[in-house]
């Protein structure tokens, strides 16, 4: 590892170590789920119709095929949210008497290999009588639509309202008022490793191993104990390395319930690997929304009311242990963004349809609400003919701390400064020109911007305010220094991918005086780490880091004491670094490790006023914070085929303190390359009836290296109090603000045509149609 | 594995091969060569071979060689033999710039030649090269050998005149005259996508005008073909702007587009015009 020895007065946070996990990776050492053998092998059999009755399932002669007349006992998957209207729905962990989807597990064949029990699977015959499907929201919603849970006879299972009381006379006394409806297709997160499980029993204790690719493996375990019936500390989970989750990986899948069901049923191993179609019919789709939204503003410019209806598809069952209500509900309390907006008036729905179920997806609603505002505020400045950035200097948060419409607490942040350093680095006025002089020869280049907030690493009371019944949010971090001085740090948090394990390791580094690789992070296991909530909403850096830093002061307080005894110095005097106890001033030091020793085997020492051992524990909970960022696109569109070619992406960010600025530009980076994928290639399609017409990677099309231009970064930190490591969370921006940017540099572009392109992915295809009717109404 | 069990016969030449295809032919058996599009097809057990000859082993198929003024290209020359010129001139530059344009590059050091024109996806780059030029398809069985011209070869969507006991051979392509020009362009969502529109132009310029044109089109119809309708609009006219613009219109007047998720006919009528003009402004030097 070529990491920079430690000089006097560095701290390792603020360095781009390199990532303490990837040797391993790169050199092919890593640990998978699907590297695990077993004795069993699964395939799951899945419903070819959208909605129907199932009447028979044939299965073959001495084949072992589990359905759910098997599964007496088993408790459907039934998540509950104690506010918002939610109507309880149950998923059965096999369907029961009817399908909800194409891809939802009918059977499943247990085998001595894959290959036997893909044979079998495909000789299990599964008639349904079909019914009629409804896979669109809005036509769900429609009187007679096809009723997908009888427990919701409109198909509506959660509904926000928030007006505020000065809604109406604000509104009224607008200046101008901007209304449109925004379009957001349904996407998969596509995570490189889709999903797997493998299942080992204990025969001396009746334990069962499940090892998943999961987010979180602690819910996990608690989300499957609760259905099955069995104590938690029955069930081990461990998540080993996992290869990308971007929310797709944080709800519980009914997969995981049969595996660990089949392991105690067979006593022994079993497991199963998803292909790439099941993933991309069943793994959870998202952001399958519609927004109506409407802005009021006065005559200079300034957004003074807002009004939403958003309506969100969330398939056919309600997810655990967000519920569905994560979409609709978040896209409700969030859609203000960074916007001094007081006057608020939302109707938010989550829609039951026949169609695989939502999940979170990186952003969740946040990539669509984003995309839905920004939009306004570029049709605004249009209607005044003002540029976009000036509109956003006009409305953009500058007074700490804010409180939103919707009684959100926005901590210190840099929404105007990031813009200007945004605008700074492009060269607006030189674009304008460029893009003039294009235009005369028939080119078609624009700009688009999208300033947006982030708010990340939330505790418990932010989750406590949707009503969940399991409410996450805290974190704890237990830190051993062994008695060779080596230290472990016990994360309840599951990173996959994200270098938590080297960022974790900078922080606690700094506080006990030892290298970043004399840190082992540990996670992902329930038997090793402590309870935790796992990695998503991009809160592992704030909490499990901030839980990190208390823990390792509390082990620093105890290494300056035993090193006040052992150097018979003050402990104010002493300074822990390079691995050493040194007295100020003086020659006198103490290597840590030999501390270590003495803290286990010298007890004695310490005239009873030390305790033995070097653990700590660290908790933290904080309220949460806010990072933000102004993304820049540049594109061309070519307006005979209506492809768009992306020339530059800027992007100047805030996210507090960044720990490893490497590890941030990776998240940042990636999230854009995901926020591009949404913008103008992803879509899942079905087809009226409910088939799934994208079900392989040559119809559904995330971006290639080849579709993702160079990102350029540029970076400020705020520090907030808000965050005791003052870092903000990194890892949705880049989803959430790119595809902003993106469709704003498009419409920027065709600004000529006189028309305005309201959807993501604005595909090629749309694009053209959308111009062939101006043309038309034109001629 | 993913695909339904079947059984993999390994022939070590031609006659082997001919064998084992009239035997296996009529029992659901389909020959082998890269798998770059029949292995994803078996894996979704959407075919389901009981048979799989596989003719990696056949030497003599291998290779690539001219004759006269034909390039023959045997059954298991890869893609990636055409990234460097292997023929003079205009041809082997026109071969070098449609490869590029295959999927992506290890699927090309794979997939072959010969297996794109017998699978005939209408979205196959060297589908379009065989019907533009005018190839001819060797195809040889146990009953003997034929030749098929590309306007036979071609049925429709995924679909040949080849018989079940026939095994293609060898390509054989007329080589561009010289001083021949050529254009190609392809359109498409994402670099190494399947083409949702192509057009291949070649024509020679005698007295200031086009003589010979050819315009062909790829993933618009249901198969590759020339367009008579465009050449006709090219040919005996100086090559200007309105020339191009005029075979473009023609070009996307006469087709019979397919449609699929990611074009419906009027897209894909918008973008044949726009591939078609595009071709014909890239086959000026």
């Amino acid at each position: 590892m070529s990491v920079p020895t430690q000089g006097s007065g560095m701290t390792w946070v603020g360095r781009s170590i390199r990532r303490l996990e990837d040797p391993a990776l790169v050199a092919g050492q890593g640990h998978f789920t699907a590297d695990l053998q077993a004795a069993h092998w699964v395939r799951f059999v899945r419903s070819p119709v959208a909605s129907g009755r199932i009447d028979r399932i044939g299965v073959p002669p001495n084949a072992n095929v589990i359905t759910a007349a098997d599964l007496a006992g088993v408790k459907p998957i039934k998540p509950m949210l104690h506010k918002f209207s939610y109507v309880p729905v149950a998923q059965p962990v096999l369907a029961a008497d009817v399908v909800r989807f194409v891809g939802e597990v009918v059977a499943a064949v247990v085998a001595a290999s894959k290959e036997e029990a893909e044979d079998i699977a495909d000789r299990v015959e599964i008639e349904i009588v079909p019914l009629t499907a409804v896979t669109d929201a809005r036509r769900a919603l429609a009187a007679g639509a096809p009723v997908v849970h009888p427990e919701a006879p409109g198909n509506v299972i959660v509904e926000g309202r928030i007006k505020t009381p000065d809604f109406d006379a604000t509104r009224a006394s607008a200046h101008t008022l901007i209304q449109f409806e925004a379009h957001s297709r349904r996407q998969n997160a596509t995570p490189l490793e889709a999903r797997a499980g493998h299942t080992a029993y204990d025969g001396a204790t009746g334990r069962v191993t499940l090892t998943c690719t999961t987010q979180m493996p602690h819910l996990t375990r608690t989300a499957i104990a609760d259905v099955l019936g069995m104590p938690e500390s029955d069930l081990r989970v461990i998540a080993p390395d996992v290869g990308g989750g971007f929310g797709q990986k944080m709800s519980l899948t009914p997969e995981y319930v049969i595996l660990v069901w089949l392991a105690r049923r067979l006593r022994s191993s079993v497991a199963w690997t998803e292909d790439r179609r099941e993933n991309l019919m069943a793994g959870f789709h998202s952001r399958d929304q519609v927004i109506t939204l409407e802005g009021a503003f006065d005559k200079d410019a300034r957004l003074t009311a807002l009004s939403a209806d958003i309506i969100a598809n969330v398939g056919a069952y309600s997810c655990f242990p967000t519920t569905c209500g994560v979409e609709p509900l978040m896209a409700m309390a969030e859609l203000p963004g960074p916007y001094q907006a007081q006057a608020y008036d939302c109707v938010s729905r989550g829609v039951v349809t026949h169609t695989c179920p939502m999940g979170p997806y990186r952003g969740v609603s946040r990539p669509v609400i984003t995309f839905a505002l920004e939009r306004l505020m570029d049709k605004a400045a249009a209607r005044f003919g003002i540029e976009p950035i000036e509109i956003r200097r006009r409305n953009l948060i500058d007074r700490f701390p804010y409180k939103s419409a919707t009684g959100l607490t926005f901590d210190e942040a840099s929404y105007r400064q990031t813009l200007e350093m945004a605008v700074e680095h492009i060269d607006l006025p030189a674009f304008r020109a460029r893009q003039k002089q294009a235009r005369a020869e028939g080119r078609y280049l624009g700009i688009g911007f999208s300033t947006f907030s982030e708010r990340t690493g939330y505790g418990s009371p932010a989750f406590a305010a949707r009503g969940m019944e399991i409410t996450p949010g805290w974190e704890n971090v237990e830190i051993t220094m062994d008695p060779s001085g080596l230290v472990e740090a016990r994360i309840g948090s599951s990173p996959h991918g994200q270098g938590l394990r080297t960022t974790l390791a900078q922080i606690i580094a700094d506080e006990i005086g030892v290298e970043p690789r004399q840190i082992r992070v540990v996670h992902g296991d329930t038997d090793r780490a402590p309870y935790g909530w796992g990695t998503f909403a991009s809160r592992s850096l704030v909490i499990a880091g901030g839980a990190s830093l208390i823990a390792a002061q509390k082990l620093r307080t105890k290494l300056l004491k035993i090193a006040s005894h052992l150097l018979e110095a003050s402990a104010a005097d002493i300074v822990l670094e390079g691995g050493m106890a040194k007295v100020s001033g003086t020659d006198r030091s103490l290597p840590i490790a030999t501390m270590a020793r003495q803290a286990y085997y010298q007890t004695h020492r310490f005239n009873g006023e030390i305790d033995p051992g070097l653990t700590e524990i660290g908790a933290y909970d904080p309220a949460g914070t806010f990072s933000n960022a102004c993304h820049v696109a540049i594109v061309q569109v070519d307006i005979e085929t209506g492809h768009v070619a992306i020339e530059k992406f800027l992007v100047a960010e805030d996210a507090g303190r960044i720990i490893n600025p490497m590890i941030a530009d990776g998240q940042v980076h990636g999230g854009i390359a995901q926020g591009i994928g949404n913008a103008l290639l992803e879509e899942i399609v079905y087809s009226d009836t409910g088939d799934i017409l994208t079900s392989t990677l040559a119809d559904y099309l995330p971006p290639t290296a080849r579709e993702v231009p160079v990102i350029e970064l540029h970076h400020m930190e705020t520090y907030s109090d808000a965050s005791i490591t003052k870092a903000k969370g990194v890892g949705e921006g880049g989803a959430i603000g790119a595809p902003a940017a993106v469709i704003n540099a498009i419409n920027d572009a065709l600004a000529p045509f006189n028309i305005e392109i309201d959807e993501i992915p604005a595909t090629p295809r749309k694009i053209r149609a959308t111009l062939r009717s101006a043309m038309e109404k034109r001629a | 594995m993913k695909p339904a069990p079947f059984v993999r016969h390994v022939p070590a030449t031609v006659g082997g091969a001919t064998d084992m295809l009239a035997e296996f032919g009529p029992q659901d058996g389909r020959i082998l060569a890269g798998g770059q599009s029949l292995v994803p097809i078996m894996a979704f057990r959407m075919a389901r071979p009981a048979h799989l000859i596989d003719i990696n082993g056949v030497a003599e198929l291998a290779r690539v060689s001219r004759i006269d003024n034909t390039l023959s290209i045997g059954a298991t020359v890869r893609h990636a033999a055409f990234h460097r010129p292997v023929a003079d001139a205009e041809m082997g530059r026109m071969l070098s710039t449609v490869v590029r344009h295959i999927a992506h590059y290890p699927i090309r050091t794979r997939g072959t030649f010969c297996g794109s024109i017998a699978h005939a996806d209408p979205a196959s780059e060297w589908c379009l090269v065989a019907s533009t030029l005018g190839a001819e398809m060797v195809a040889r069985s146990k009953r003997g050998q034929r030749v098929i011209a590309a306007e036979d070869f071609f049925e429709g969507i995924m679909s040949t005149a080849l018989a079940e006991d026939e095994l293609l051979t060898e390509v054989r392509l007329p080589i561009l005259p010289s001083q021949a020009h050529f254009g190609f362009y392809e359109f498409n969502r994402r670099a190494g996508d399947f083409a949702i529109a192509m057009a291949l132009v070649t024509y020679r310029v005698t007295d200031g005008v086009i003589a010979e044109p050819r315009v062909g089109l790829g993933g618009a119809e249901a198969r590759p073909r020339r367009i008579p309708e465009a050449e006709a609009a090219l040919k005996g006219r100086p090559l200007e702007a309105k020339t191009f613009q005029a075979a473009a219109e023609a070009a996307a007047q006469a087709i019979d587009p397919i449609e699929d998720i990611q074009a419906d006919a009027e897209y894909r009528r918008e973008l044949v015009r726009a591939v078609t003009r595009r071709a014909l402004e890239r086959s000026v030097p």
